[in-house]
């Protein structure tokens, strides 16, 4: 069977990287944008940042199907919650649902999720819900196949008490870190930040990332490099 | 045509049952002591070989007489400490002024193990229950296959192998605070030093007539500097 084929038959999964972290004044969760079945990417350009509500997303990773689905359950019984509640439901409430479908269906699913949003009573929060059905949480949580790469990144250069500023572009660094080394994470990097003020989505080409070791700066063609450089530009 | 009856070996409920712990604490140690229990546990939360969370409370109070530490799987840990919120609310609504003592928490906690158990669906845990009430001093450990005991001292995972012969030795009767807390942190020095998924951020918890309280997080100090240590290849060329 030809290779870059791949196998078609195997789960579709969000090999991914996700992160959310907190700073002060809310969240900022960013992903890649990689969905592939086996080697082929299916989708180059997806959306693994989902709202929940209107101050709450959740971070995707791990097979699509489920936890895309974990995401309407959740986003359906947010609704019905923010009716009966008569207020914006709070981030901690998100996590739990998710917790519950997650840990209630351990054996069936596969999804690493990472929960964040801001809510007036404890301002931004960040929850993991790893593989399991663990709730957790954090002041920062990354996850998907990608954040094996960035362990040793936020142990150095996370800090606690960051501007926005300073909050999107660790997330926009980090996912673009692990983009560079995680063959499953790749495309575009978005991300979402939410505070008082609202939801703000943010989007990154992959061309307008910083370049990493042994990445070379894109061209249109050899001929534009050919033609500035010296007479004797092709070696033998 | 196939039917129903002849699944004798597999349920058709057998959708439900836990196959593997994914996020898992490592050793938790319990020792009685002079005006209590002494118990300590490090604050890791593995993923497989990776030491991914560093933050992880294993130790809480249920009720105001008893303890409860856990290894193993952290999802099932948080789930049984909602059933113990559930057993300890049900408790206080009777308001007779009785309440659960540890050994009556850790005899609730053993059924629902061994319940689980046989319906091959356990709670992936092992857990250590300690407890005062009235005086009464009360240390016993459950796992995920209902096996359950008491003693003077318990201990989960590798501690058994590794701690519960320190304390063999060096436990005694009557032992002060400040012993107790020294013996638990030696055994967690060693843990620190042989078990891969320890790490270096712990918790000691102390439970009395009076109550129950849980340190802040610290870290212990690790010695290398054996002098075998620091060229152990010297004098046998080409050795490891």
């Amino acid at each position: 069977m030809d290779p870059s084929l791949g196998d078609l038959n195997s789960a579709l999964s969000t090999g991914t990287t996700i992160i959310g972290v907190t700073y002060n004044g809310g969240v900022v969760l960013g992903a890649d944008s990689r969905t592939s079945t086996g080697m082929y990417v299916a989708n180059r350009a997806s959306d693994k940042i989902t709202q929940l509500t209107d101050n709450v997303y959740l971070c995707r990773s791990g097979s699509a199907a489920d936890t895309q689905i974990i995401s309407d359950y959740v986003r359906y019984y947010l609704h019905q919650h923010t009716i009966q509640l008569g207020q914006p439901a709070t981030v901690k409430v998100a996590a739990n649902l998710v917790r519950l479908l997650a840990y209630n269906n351990k054996n069936m699913l596969q999804a690493g999720l990472i929960v964040g949003g801001w809510d007036k009573y404890e301002g931004g929060k960040i929850y993991g819900v790893p593989l399991g059905g663990t709730i957790l949480e954090q002041p920062f949580a990354i996850g998907g196949s990608g954040s094996s790469y960035l362990y040793g990144f936020f142990d150095q250069a996370w800090r606690e008490g960051m501007t926005q500023e300073e909050a999107e572009q660790l997330v926009v660094k980090a996912v673009s870190l692990a983009i560079a080394r995680d063959g499953a994470s790749g495309g575009v990097v978005r991300t979402v930040t939410i505070n008082s003020e609202g939801v703000a989505r943010k989007f990154y080409p992959g061309d307008s990332l910083p370049l990493w070791h042994e990445e070379l700066e894109a061209h249109e063609s050899l001929l534009d490099i050919l033609s500035t450089s010296n007479p004797e530009p092709m070696d033998s | 045509m196939e039917n129903s009856s002849y699944s004798l070996l597999s349920s058709e409920a057998d959708s439900q049952r836990t196959l593997y712990p994914y996020v898992t604490g490592t050793s938790v140690i319990g020792i009685k002591y002079k005006d209590g229990i002494l118990m300590v546990a490090d604050m890791g939360g593995s993923y497989g070989s990776t030491l991914r969370y560093k933050s992880v409370e294993r130790m809480k109070p249920v009720g105001k007489h008893s303890l409860i530490g856990a290894s193993g799987e952290i999802s099932d840990f948080q789930e049984i400490l909602r059933y113990l919120d559930e057993l300890t609310l049900n408790d206080s609504m009777w308001d007779d002024g009785n309440s659960l003592g540890p050994k009556e928490v850790h005899n609730y906690l053993t059924r629902v193990m061994y319940n689980r158990r046989n319906k091959f669906n356990p709670l992936w845990n092992s857990l250590v229950l300690g407890g005062v009430k009235n005086g009464q001093k009360y240390l016993g450990t459950v796992n995920m296959i209902g096996v359950h005991y008491e003693d003077n001292h318990v201990a989960t995972g590798f501690g058994n192998h590794l701690a519960r012969p320190i304390l063999r030795d060096e436990w005694h009767e009557n032992l002060s605070f400040e012993d107790g807390v020294k013996l638990l942190e030696k055994c967690m020095r060693v843990l620190l030093y042989r078990d891969r998924s320890a790490v270096n951020k712990l918790q000691i918890a102390k439970i009395t007539d009076e109550g129950v309280t849980i340190s802040q997080p610290y870290s212990l100090k690790t010695f290398w500097n054996f002098s075998a240590f620091q060229n152990p290849t010297v004098g046998a060329e080409g050795s490891w």
